[in-house]
């Protein structure tokens, strides 16, 4: 698997000679995503405020409502939630596509027409979930601050005017913080990316084998989020 | 050796002592055979005998246990050796990109390695389409295509590499005898137009009889003999006298 990312990081010049198939595939992300993305996002959002926002404003910590559900969303909740979402909408079907291909035989044929599979294949799918994931993360981040103020402003126990919560979640929520959300969905984006692509490649038996490493993209690209996110949220504290 | 030369002239093919196994199972057990440049050869064997396997591990596409297969006499394992001949093989499947349309499956070739602007490699592969008599179907996704289309589309694909070694798998077996005798014809043709090396993995004895020079049968992972089809016409072996007289009997003919 660290094979494959390397033997992708080297074949990145040839990226651009690849750039079809990478809007195709950015097209399908984004077709597949962006609805999913900002309706998830915003119903996480709203559950956050409602969460956290009465606890607050009981003790007077009303202030604190717009940067607790800002910086939560931003840092947090977008970058590994959303990374899940596509860990089973892109993953998967990458994993099912690229494993068909092989029991198929269509990957047999590419090699022997002297197409390397990773150039033609993996590349363009790499390079395009790592471009649209952090794209979607905005639109979330965007959303889920969206969905906390209006469940904020709406209900009755937390009642913080619109203005007054993106006011105090600027106080707390800077470029800083979106940009490390933003680079951590980056991380993850690779990380399902590359794993969906191994499994895709190393399927073997017929649509039963193509089922298991369905599967196994989307859990094993869970698992390593979750624990790349312990390690980049650690990394980037400072 | 001048590049120039080793991209246009046909080339040898040599089998060493190749052994496979698939767990466990001992699949190739040691076959040794040459082709010379530029002759059609056909390896013939019962169903399981090993054939598919074969020519997947001339092509390089698997790697064997033990052996050599030497292309102009270097092995395939050196660096370079498979990129520096054009080759290709004709899939028992077909396999198709399912993904693609039927034009660019054949023209991929082209397209990807950027060896013709696009314009030329439409006509490129109207030409290649027709050769297989499946003019106009460009367009057309393989999924739409019966059994035997998807196999003269997959040998368009292969045409269109203008290949110095051509392998078919099985190339008739889904057609109808006519069909299969313009596939036959076009082999025959292939080798007098552009000079090619051809290995043919086929069931079908007239197909055999027809195009080879030299026959191979192979059975149970061995070869049982090799000679031009005259010799094996009358070699007494009786498994290969049962192989090639095997006739359906109705069990109430008189
Ligand atoms: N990838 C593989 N894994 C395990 N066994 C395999 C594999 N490929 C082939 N075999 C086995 O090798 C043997 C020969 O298979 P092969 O496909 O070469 O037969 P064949 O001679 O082409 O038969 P047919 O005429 O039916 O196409 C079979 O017993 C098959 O089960
Ligand atoms: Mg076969």
């Amino acid at each position: 698997m660290v094979l494959l990312f390397w033997r992708t990081l080297l074949a990145l010049p040839l990226a651009w000679r690849q750039r079809e198939k990478v809007y195709d595939q950015l097209f399908e992300i984004g077709n597949a995503s962006l609805l999913m993305v900002c309706i998830l996002s915003f119903f996480i959002g709203g559950v956050i405020a409602l969460q956290t926002g009465p606890v607050l404003v009981e003790r007077g910590l009303t202030s604190a409502v717009g940067g607790l559900v800002g910086i939560s969303i931003a840092k947090e909740l977008a970058p590994v939630m959303m990374s899940i979402l596509i860990a089973g909408r892109i993953g998967s079907a990458m994993a099912a596509e690229i494993g068909s291909m092989r029991v198929y035989q269509e990957i047999d044929a590419l090699r022997t027409m002297n197409i390397n599979p990773i150039h033609y294949l993996v590349l363009p799918r790499i390079t395009a979930i790592a471009l649209a994931v952090p794209l979607l993360v905005i639109f979330s981040i965007l959303a889920g601050w969206l969905g906390g103020a209006a469940v904020s402003a709406a209900n009755g126990r937390i009642d913080i005017a619109f203005q007054a919560f993106f006011q105090n979640l600027r106080e707390i929520v800077g470029l800083r913080e979106v940009a490390n959300g933003v680079f951590k969905s980056f991380c993850f984006a690779l990380v399902v990316g590359v794993v969906s692509c191994h499994q895709g490649l190393i399927t073997i038996g017929g649509p039963r084998g193509i089922g298991r490493s369905v599967t196994k993209a989307v859990v094993n690209s869970i698992v390593l989020i979750v624990i790349l996110d312990y390690a980049l949220t650690r990394l980037l504290l400072k | 050796m001048s590049h120039s030369q080793s991209n246009s002239a046909a080339v040898s093919v040599q089998v060493r002592g190749l052994r496979r196994s698939y767990n466990g199972q001992e699949v190739l057990k040691g076959l040794d055979f040459e082709v010379k440049p530029g002759e059609i050869f056909v390896i013939m064997g019962p169903s399981g005998s090993g054939k598919s396997v074969l020519l997947k591990h001339i092509i390089g596409l698997e790697i064997p246990d033990a052996g050599e297969i030497l292309i102009n006499d270097e092995s395939i394992q050196s660096p370079g050796v498979m990129e520096k001949h054009r080759m290709a093989m004709v899939f028992q499947s077909g396999a198709l990109l399912n993904s693609l349309t039927v034009g660019e499956n054949v023209g991929l070739y082209l397209s990807e390695h950027q060896l013709l602007a696009p314009a030329d490699i439409g006509r490129v592969v109207s030409e290649k389409l027709e050769v297989v008599g499946l003019k106009g179907t460009e367009d057309k996704m393989p999924n739409e295509l019966s059994g035997g289309m998807k196999k003269r589309v997959a040998i368009a694909r292969a045409l269109v590499v203008e290949p110095q070694l051509i392998l078919y798998d099985e190339p008739t077996s889904e057609l109808d005898p006519l069909s299969a005798v313009v596939i036959g014809e076009e082999i025959l043709k292939l080798k007098d137009r552009v000079h090619v090396t051809t290995i043919v993995v086929s069931h079908d004895r007239d197909l055999a009889f027809g195009v080879a020079d030299r026959i191979a049968v192979i059975n149970d992972g061995r070869i049982v003999s090799i000679g031009t089809p005259e010799e094996i016409k009358h070699i007494s072996d009786p498994l290969i006298r049962k192989f090639l007289t095997a006739d359906f009997k109705r069990p109430d003919s008189r």
